[in-house]
């Protein structure tokens, strides 16, 4: 057949790629594909202004060394792969670090309104796992201040025509034309698997449609919702991502579960307090004595615990954030220490973190919307108490394995079409879907990084798949659309029938109670068989729901235990893979293997799903895969590319250990070649 | 836990076309409990205080840390982000809580309208930065850390909605704006790039339903969660088009 050329498919419509979410890994994408003159559905659970993305506050990495401090792309490489304790594949952290001040930039002339320097330059701050001041902020809400500035370029191509290669306009075809309110159901694959759009349910009508698609592109946030409560927003189920992995799409690093030491606990939601209210000097600490019985700012300096400055002189309150959580927990779980609580009598799950020392315009100016979250939800002031935090489930570095083409220059090969691929075939996944960029722990700040990049990075390989590829998935035959349509219709139907004694929210919150008490920062090989029992109770029970709502508009029930069914399938595939790493990495520790183990357990975990006994869901761990792209078999395995930084244990005790040219940030001057005083590859 | 019940009055309506109804629920009382997480018992135990089985109540909400402007809501007669109406500091003595959806938007179900009025807004009035593209181009135009303080407490709009909603101006006979898209002029045209593009923002707010039709009732900064200043915002625009329409023409 001859290759799909031009604008229009043969059955005459305008061609279109579907990005399903709208964070900014989603938007990024989105840009990048309107840029090379792709036109794009894109499709989202909430408005995307409305994204989870809008949560991040403290900031966004870049390596723009404007302190004088000799930062550089290079060290930022070191230092992303060291916090990842080596599981990240390298080459796509060093397209990401080079990509850096370029993004920052851009995202600057886009009209984000960063903190500024008295020269009216971009100002940094310090963050986690670096002693460098290499990220840029807005104020503590940085993450709505990117998706805002994305959201309104996506909105401008929403006004855009779409052109023919001729570059005549095709009259009534904008460039995006945006699905709000829908959810992602499945995909539709055609004969040879190969992905060609996308079937969708309307949130108001609760039609279930399906669309056709040159390429998908998954950009739908992480699964923090699987633990019940998070630092996430309550739309991050990781429906989407369960989906997918059960139509055969690659999990990879399910395990890797990134826990935030410092959030407010709280009955719906656990919220986060920044990382950055560290980097602008604040200070972690419990009273020495666990009986304390003063109010913590009443509590004088010498009868203070600043544990973590004590244990980690080199990096102090910022190792990251495995580390911190893991040191809080020691100090609340075991050793009782926490916050001591006069009412209760207990010790209370809780340390204080401090930022009462520093000055309240200072404060104000860089944090007041982290610490305007503290003040409504905990109804103290934070700029005269030190205030209580305890750590929470924040973020997922696993998600849908992705491939990468490696350039000589060790970095990507631009425009590659395996970019950001899944191993189906015309299916993308960009964010924090993906399980790209951040090994066994991510560095704080490098989230809205990595989302961005995956969508720089996205865009131009769509693109590539999309002239390059033989016929047009809008000319796949329409019997693939209705098979998929009507499959997914059955099932909704039959969620509309179900009415059993269960009730699905009740059943989430036994989930979430399972997977946050035994599979977060300690695992046990007992506790986490327990968890797995656990998990198959609950999709035995899960069969016996009450759907509760039989509306046939706006329906919220029935919605909810689909996202609950596809929620038990990934918490199985993170509890498994726990399981099955005897080893501690990152953020994944286990008491019983205290150490890393590079020779068995150096390699990405690759889950892909099975049907089970009972309808259960069962997961199938694979050491290599194969999959087809534009014709031809490309074979990966689950070896991770360590060419640019080459392992090495991983301590945070002295300052500069994450990367020797760090010691220039000590003491503010220039430092070193910092690759000459790394060893490489 | 504890024996202490909240109640909650909630007005329900299944479509646009059904009847509105009030329901009640009791549930039980939690330490740090908000409007949300009060929302979510009732979903885990959706019965009514006479006994019902009902559907659980529908509501939009996303992060629930009052940055997404999603849960937006009539709690007690006021509007607001139901994620942080806190059930100690709304009813300290155990009062019925009221729930009702926003008024100036068209209802989906329950606690659930429509706002997409309020996005399309944005694009008339061209809430954006015109960027030759998102390829490298080095760093944007320097600011002075006063611009960074004047447009960052206006870029934090979530377009919620409530200051549309206590708006007497914005009703089913006019066809204004509303503030929270005038004050998205005023942030685009401070910014250096945006102000190449100054006029067209103006223009989209002259006429009908345009910023001359504010009625100065300031309710608008009384409600909105941010406290952006949208009566300066408004004022500024305001004076700005009264100049481009006097002197407008002189400068072409
Ligand atoms: C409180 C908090 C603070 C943070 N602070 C920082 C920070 O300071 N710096 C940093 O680097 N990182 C931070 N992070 C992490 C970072 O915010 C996220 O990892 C990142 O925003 C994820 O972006 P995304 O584009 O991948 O997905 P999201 O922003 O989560 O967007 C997902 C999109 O997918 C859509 N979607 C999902 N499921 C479906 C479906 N089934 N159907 C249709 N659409 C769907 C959603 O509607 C949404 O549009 C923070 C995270 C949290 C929770």
């Amino acid at each position: 057949m001859a290759q799909a050329k031009g604008i229009r498919s043969e059955s005459g419509k305008v061609r279109r790629v579907i990005v399903v979410g709208g964070g900014l890994a989603g938007l990024m994408t989105v840009i990048k594909l309107c840029e090379a003159g792709v036109p794009v559905d894109l499709f989202s659970l909430v408005p995307v202004k409305r994204s989870h993305s809008v949560c991040a506050q403290g900031g966004i990495n870049a390596s723009v060394n404007t302190k004088g401090e000799g930062d550089s792309p290079r060290v930022h490489l070191e230092e992303t792969v060291y916090g990842g304790d080596f599981l990240a594949n390298q080459p796509p952290v060093k397209g990401m670090a080079d990509a850096a001040p370029g993004i920052v930039y851009m995202l600057d002339r886009m009209g984000v309104p960063f903190n500024r320097t008295a020269e009216g330059l971009l100002d940094f701050r310090r963050f986690g796992g670096t002693l460098f001041h290499r990220t840029a902020f807005a104020g503590a809400t940085t993450g709505q201040q990117l998706l805002y500035a994305l959201d309104e370029q996506v909105r401008r191509f929403e006004t855009v025509d779409v052109e023919d290669e001729k570059g005549i306009v095709v009259k009534g075809e904008k460039m995006v034309r945006k699905f709000e309110f829908w959810d992602f159901v499945s995909i539709v694959q055609d004969d040879t698997g190969r992905c060609v759009g996308i079937v969708a349910q309307d949130l108001k009508t609760m039609d279930v449609t399906s669309f056709p698609a040159d390429a998908v592109c998954l950009a739908t946030g992480g699964p923090g919702i699987v633990f019940g409560r998070s630092t996430n927003s309550v739309i991050n189920t990781g429906t989407a991502a369960s989906a997918v992995y059960q139509q055969g799409a690659c999990y990879g690093n399910g395990e890797f579960i990134q826990v935030h030491p410092t959030a407010i606990p709280g009955a719906d939601k656990l919220r986060l307090i920044s990382e950055s209210a560290r980097g602008e000097g604040g200070r972690v600490w419990v009273p020495k004595d666990p009986k304390e019985r003063r109010v913590g700012r009443d509590v004088p300096e010498g009868d203070r615990d600043y544990f973590l400055e004590a244990k980690y002189p080199g990096y102090g309150n910022l190792v990251p954030r495995d580390i911190a959580s893991r040191e809080l927990f020691l100090k609340c779980f075991h050793e009782k220490k926490g916050v001591y609580n006069d009412k209760t009598n207990k010790n209370e799950l809780e340390v204080y973190l401090d930022l009462t020392h520093i000055q309240k315009d200072v404060l104000k100016h860089k944090l007041a919307g982290i610490l305007e979250i503290y003040e409504k939800f905990v109804g103290e002031d934070p700029y005269e108490n030190p205030m209580r935090v305890f750590p929470a489930v924040h973020y997922s570095m696993g998600g849908l394995w992705v491939d990468f083409e490696r350039s000589a220059d060790g970095s990507l090969v631009a425009g590659s079409p395996r970019n950001q691929s899944t191993n189906i075939e015309g299916l993308y996944a960009a964010g924090e879907v993906d399980y790209q960029y951040h090994g066994a722990n991510r560095l704080g700040a490098n989230s809205l990084l990595s989302c961005i990049y995956a969508g720089m990075v996205t865009g131009p390989s769509m693109a590539t798949y999309r002239k390059n590829m033989k016929t047009s998935g809008y000319d796949s035959p329409k019997s693939t659309f209705d098979k998929a349509e009507k499959r997914e219709r059955a099932k909704y139907t039959d969620l509309l029938k179900l009415d059993g004694k269960e009730n699905p929210y009740g059943l989430h919150k036994e989930l979430g109670d399972a997977m946050l008490l035994d599979c977060t920062i300690e695992r046990h090989n007992d506790k986490l068989d327990k968890v797995i029992a656990k998990i198959d109770e609950l999709e035995d029970r899960a069969k016996k729901v009450n759907v509760l709502d039989t509306s046939e508009h706006a329906n919220r029930g029935a919605q909810f235990v689909r996202h609950l069914n596809n929620m038990l399938v990934l918490a199985r595939v993170i509890a498994q893979g726990a399981r099955n790493r005897d080893e501690s990495r990152g953020a994944h520790f286990k008491p019983a293997f205290k150490d890393r183990n590079d020779k068995e357990f150096l390699r990405s975990t690759l889950a892909l799903y099975k049907g089970g006994e009972k309808g259960r869901s069962e997961v199938t761990y694979v050491r290599e895969l194969d999959y087809n792209l534009a014709g031809r078999s490309v074979h990966v395995t689950d070896s991770v590319d360590i060419s640019l930084v080459t392992p090495r244990a991983r301590k945070y005790e002295q300052a500069g250990a994450a990367s020797a040219a760090a010691t220039g940030a000590l003491d503010g001057k220039e430092s070193k070649k910092s690759a000459a005083a790394t060893p490489s590859a | 836990m504890s024996d202490k019940k909240i109640r909650l009055k909630i007005l329900r309506q299944d479509s646009p076309t059904k009847e509105k109804r009030w329901e009640e629920f009791d549930v039980e009382w939690h330490p740090r409990m908000n409007v949300i997480s009060a929302l979510m018992e009732v979903q885990r135990n959706p019965v009514t205080v006479d006994g019902t089985k009902v559907a659980p109540v529908v509501w939009e909400s996303s992060c629930l840390e009052e940055v997404c402007g999603a849960c937006t809501m009539i709690v007690n007669g006021r509007v607001r982000q139901s994620c942080t109406a806190l059930i100690d500091q709304i009813s300290p003595n155990g009062e019925p809580i009221t729930l009702a959806p926003m008024t100036k938007f068209p209802l989906v179900r329950d606690l659930i309208v429509d706002r997409s009025r309020m996005f399309h807004d944005l694009t008339k009035v061209k809430a954006w930065i015109t960027l030759d593209g998102s390829h490298e181009l080095g760093p944007g135009p320097r600011q002075a850390p006063e611009n960074q303080e004047e447009a960052y407490p206006l870029s934090r709009c979530m377009t919620c909605g409530c200051c549309l909603e206590a708006c007497p101006q914005v009703n089913d006979h006019s066809n204004f704006i509303g503030p929270a898209a005038i004050n998205q002029v005023r942030l685009f045209n401070l910014h250096p790039s945006g102000s190449m593009h100054a006029t067209e923002r103006l223009e989209a707010v002259m006429g009908e339903g345009g910023v001359a039709d504010c009625g100065k009732a300031q309710n608008c900064v009384e409600v909105c969660p941010k406290e952006i200043p949208l009566v300066d915002s408004i004022a500024q625009v305001s004076r700005a088009t009264t100049k481009h329409m006097l002197f407008g023409w002189l400068l072409k």
